[in-house]
Order: structure tokens, then sequence, then C-alpha cells
């Protein structure tokens, strides 16, 4: 997590994300450099699947809370945004209600739920992305730290936590739109959503957050608190013999990385069109997990390479050998924590010198 | 002695583990500036007797009393920690991947809290106070060292200086020459002689030529209560304390 190391992710995401836009607006289709814009959308994805695993590496590698239910905070910022856009359809959806989204006409209900106001306000809408997740972190952190959980207990809760999360999105009552969860978008901020120039924009906007929030991190992890968190994630009773609180510095790590991760879910759920209750599914939480692994923990700018490679194989695999792709992940896994434990940033730094001063041993703490 | 000159006051203090009395009523009085050998075999409770103190364990009943009238049994670690109890670790425990000069930063008397933490900067009278402690820990050219990479030594000493780092009136040090070389126990009596200067001091020891040196108190542990105090030569001398040591 060398300056060098952050200065040239920087400079790569932006520079990449930018050449694919001019490619993709400035040149006609058919010409030999012109970028498609699906795959400026899924550049874009890719991304946003970037903030969710730096999230997940500043939590996990700087605080030792291995959260495997880190994707939840992602699509509750992804369902914010969601409503936002539902409340932006309008009179154009099938039944042409103005007040009410499509799922809620043929759910035969009357009125909008009362959470459901304000979501036409766009600016209200950004603030419930940061604030849902947020809350809910800060309600959940405030309980597990203050109760000494760690661990692998931890891990579990918050996988019980990911996955009530996904029965409830599940039920057509919580007036989320049920298994089929929400689509058919239109328009994001009175622009059209579908035109090329949104799309660009879109994943210009992905890789302009990511950078801030890459740097935001760094800033974290490299400031005094940041040592501190590092001495929690390794010794925790010993930080507190020398009067710290580790629970308030998991606690403010924790609800950071869960705004990050709902930023995430924002940038998401416009560029793939859509949010439904499987974003809640425990695997993609643990499939961020292995992102920041094959990275490289501990790191950041590996959460970034991992969350791009991974999810570039598996957009390869799964168009080529569908069924392949869970035993892909898990192999994957295995052989990261078997052969290459300090991920693929590990590995580079490695050859080049001593491995980075702020990497996780790789034995368990006390 | 005066109520006045007391600076901890152990009282009565009983703890159960399972049916377990790691330490059955035990009472201890320590002076301000008083630096005192606590001894005992396996098992005399003089590891939780430091639990007790610093608020890793709660007591089934009892009370201590730290200075004119806080019962520190109703405090937790870094509460206890903040009113300026320090302790060393039987193993030595440094934050292994910081520097040395971090480890004692982040010791270093100060505001705790993540809001402070979070905007910090190293101050120059920060640093000093960094300057100080590694020519009294005798450490000063490994500062930029990864704590990790030091040998045994190195990190008991660097532990003792991330305790003098937090200003405390009373430290607390289990074992601190286990696993040293000749040289370096000695070294370490005269460092906690230094520091008993300015502040009091609890040793835990094994090590009967360490406490034999450092020529202080002497409190005998054995199953939980006080078996002996006195001077080494007393104790030692102690036909209870002989008999605890050898055997029956």
């Amino acid at each position: 997590m060398s300056r060098l190391s952050i200065s040239v992710t920087l400079a790569l995401v932006l520079g990449i994300a930018l050449v694919m836009a001019v490619l993709n607006l400035a040149l006609p289709e058919g010409a030999a450099l012109h970028v498609p814009t699906y795959a400026v959308s899924l550049a874009g994805k890719y991304l946003s699947y970037a903030m969710l695993a730096v999230a997940v590496d500043l939590v996990w590698g700087f605080a030792g809370i291995l959260s495997l239910g880190h994707a939840a905070f992602f699509a509750l910022g992804g369902y914010a945004m969601g409503m936002y856009l539902m409340r932006q359809i309008g009179t154009r959806g099938v039944y042409g209600n103005a007040l009410l989204p499509d799922f809620m006409v043929f759910l035969n209900w009357k009125s909008l739920p009362w959470y459901w106001h304000g979501f036409d306000n766009a600016g209200f809408a950004i603030l419930m992305v940061l604030v849902v997740p947020g809350l809910l972190a800060l309600v959940f952190g405030w309980l597990a730290f203050r109760s000494r959980v760690t661990g692998v207990y931890l891990s579990i809760i918050t996988q019980a936590l990911t996955y009530a999360l996904l029965l409830a999105f599940f039920r057509n009552d919580m007036g989320f739109g049920g298994n089929n969860g929400l689509t058919d978008f239109k328009d994001m901020f009175a622009i059209p959503l579908h035109a090329d120039a949104t799309r660009s924009g879109l994943m210009v906007a992905t890789a302009v957050l990511l950078c801030a929030e890459l740097l935001v991190a760094r800033y974290v992890v490299t400031s005094r608190f940041g040592k501190v968190l590092i001495a929690v994630r390794d010794t925790e009773s010993r930080t507190r013999f020398l009067g710290y609180r580790p629970e308030a510095y998991k606690l403010f790590v924790f609800v950071l990385s869960a705004v990050m991760a709902g930023i995430g879910g924002a940038l998401y759920v416009p560029q793939v069109g859509i949010i439904n209750p499987g974003e809640f599914s425990p695997a993609n939480s643990i499939e961020a997990v292995i992102w920041v692994a094959v990275g490289g923990r501990g790191t950041l700018v590996g959460a970034v390479l991992g969350a791009v490679l991974v999810n570039f194989g598996k957009t390869i695999l799964t168009g080529a050998l569908p069924e392949l792709w869970l035993f892909a992940l898990g192999a994957l896994f295995i052989l990261v924590t078997l052969l290459l434990p300090g991920g693929i940033l590990g590995l580079l730094s490695r050859r080049r010198a001593r491995p980075a001063p702020t990497t996780p041993a790789t034995e368990p703490a006390e | 002695m005066s109520l006045r000159d007391t600076l901890l006051y152990v009282d009565g203090v009983t703890v159960t583990f399972d049916g377990f009395r790691a330490l059955n009523a035990l009472s201890l009085v320590l002076e301000k500036g008083e630096m005192r050998a606590v001894i005992g075999p396996n098992g005399a409770g003089k590891t939780t007797m430091m639990d007790v103190i610093t608020g890793k364990t709660r007591p089934d009943s009892g009370q201590v009393v730290f200075g004119a009238d806080t019962d520190l049994t109703r405090l937790d670690e870094p509460d206890i920690a903040a009113l300026g109890i320090g302790r060393k670790f039987q193993k030595p425990t440094v934050f292994e991947p910081h520097s040395v000069w971090d480890n004692l930063l982040l010791a270093l008397a100060g505001d705790r809290r993540p809001r402070f933490t979070l905007w910090a900067r190293e101050t120059a009278e920060e640093r000093d106070q960094i300057s100080g402690i590694l020519q009294t820990i005798r450490l000063a050219e490994h500062r930029h060292r990864r704590a990790g990479d030091l040998s045994h030594g190195q990190k008991q000493w660097l532990e003792i200086g991330m305790l003098l780092a937090q200003k405390p009136q009373l430290l607390l040090v289990d074992e601190p020459v286990a696993g040293m070389t000749d040289a370096e126990t000695e070294q370490t009596a005269e460092l906690l002689r230094e520091i008993n200067r300015t502040r009091s001091v609890v040793v835990v020891e094994h090590d009967m030529a360490f406490v034999r040196a450092l020529g202080v108190k002497v409190t005998v542990l054995h199953e939980g209560s006080v078996l002996s105090e006195g001077s080494i030569d007393h104790v030692s001398d102690d036909p209870r304390v002989v008999e605890v040591y050898l055997g029956r």
C-alpha cells in the first residue's frame, strides 16, 4: 500500500475509464477501436464491485473483521438508489400509475408505503444510500463489538445478517418488489438511463468515486487511527491495556466501510438495470472476500485488482462454461490461501523487496 | 504506614474459575513508590492477581482500591489504563507490524479516542519523549525496525518502554526476564530500579536470582493467598515457603 502503488492504481482506473468512455462516444459503431456500450457498463459493474472490495479490505485487512455479510450494505445502497429510479419511472410504467411503482399496483396497494416517501427526490435518495447501510452497520457493530464478539463468531453473525435480509426482501409484503426486485428503470436525474453518454458517464463517475474511496481508505489506515486499528487487528487485548477502546475503533471503521459499500451498490444498480434480493445472497459476500484474498489482503490496491480480475474471469467463464464457475471460484480460493497467502500483490512485493510492513501476519492473533 | 501512602490495596479478593479458587481472599498493600516482587509456584494466582488489578477479570468478592478511593473492580481495562496502571505481559506483546517508534507512539499518554487519533499529527514534544524512552530502553538505533524483527530480549525492553510511555503511576510486570540471557537479566534489573525511582512497580517473577538482585520486599503467593511476606532472606528461611517450593 505504498504511495506508488496507490498512485499507479488511481492513474490506471481513471485513465482506462476515460479512454473507454471516449472510444465509446467519439467513434462510430463498427470502427476498429469503438468500445461497445455493453463493455462500458460491464466495466462500470466491475468498478462498483471494486468499491465493495475496498470496503471489505478496510475491515478485514486492517481491523481483522472478516465480514461475510458485506454485500448486504452494497445491496442496501443499491435498493436506496433503485427506489429513486423506480419513482423516476412515473407514468411510463406498465400500469401508468404516477404514484405507485408497477409491482405495488400489481399487489393491489392503494397508497405508497411511508418508507417510500421522499425517494422521488434525488438528494434524499443519495442521503439514504449513505444513511441506511451506515445505520445498520452502526447498530449491528455497536452490539457485536461491545459484546466482544470476534473471529469466526462475528463472521457467522454477519452471514446471518445478510441471510435474514435476503429472506425479508424476498417477501412481497416488505414493499421492495419481492422476488423480482426493482427494475425497468428509465431515467436518472432526469437523464435517459439507456443513452450511451449516460452509461459512459456512470462508468466514469464510478471510477472517480472508487478513487476517492481509495484515498479516504488510505488516509484512514496510514493515520494514527490506522496504526491503532492494525494493533487491534493483531493484539486486541493489548490495546485495551494501553487504554484504547477497540470497540470504538472497529465501530468507526465498520460504519465507514458499510457506507463505502453502499455507494458501490448505488452505482451498481443503474448500470446493471436491476436490484433484487439475490444481491443479499451470502455467496455474494463470500465472493467479495475472495476478490480481496486474490488481490492481496490489507493492501487496498489488491482489492481493486482482485475484484476486477476475478469478475473478468467470471464473465468469461460463465459465458463459456456456466456450470463450472462455482467450482473455479472455490478452487481459486483454496489455491490462493495455500500458495499465495499475500495475494497477487503479496507476490509482486515479495519479488521486489520484503512484504509491506502493514500486511497482516498469516498466523492468527492470540 | 498511613492510608495516605497506600497506592494499591487489594482487599480480600476471591476469584473462582469453574469451582477452582484461583485467588482466595487475597489481601495485599502496596505503598507509593514501592517496588514489590511477587513469587510463588505455578498456579499460585500471580497472573490472576494482575488480571484483577487491570480489569481483565472481575473478582467474585473483595475490593481493589487504587489511590485514595477508586475501586478498580468496577472499571474495565481502558479505564484502568487511563488511571495510570500499566501492564507488561509474560509473553512480550508488542505490535509486530509496526516500527519500534510507532509502538512507543501508540503507547504515549494522550487522547485515545478515534476522533483524536484520526487527525493526530506527531508533535515535537512526542518526538522528544519517544527519543528519551528509546535511550532508556537502549533501542535508539533500532527505532525504525519492525518490532516483530527484534530479539526476544529487545521485545521485552520495548514493552517496558511502552509502559513508560504510558506514564503510569503503577507498573505491573509479569516475568520480565523469562528467556533472557544473564547479561540481559542484569540490565533489566537495572532498568526496573531506574523506573522505580519515579513509579511504583510490582514484579512477578520465577527467577530467584533476579528477585534477589532487585533487593525489594517479597510477597509469596500460594493457592491464591499470601503465604509469606518480607525480605528475600526472610521468606526463603520461612519453612512454609520451603515446603511449598520443594514439595512435601
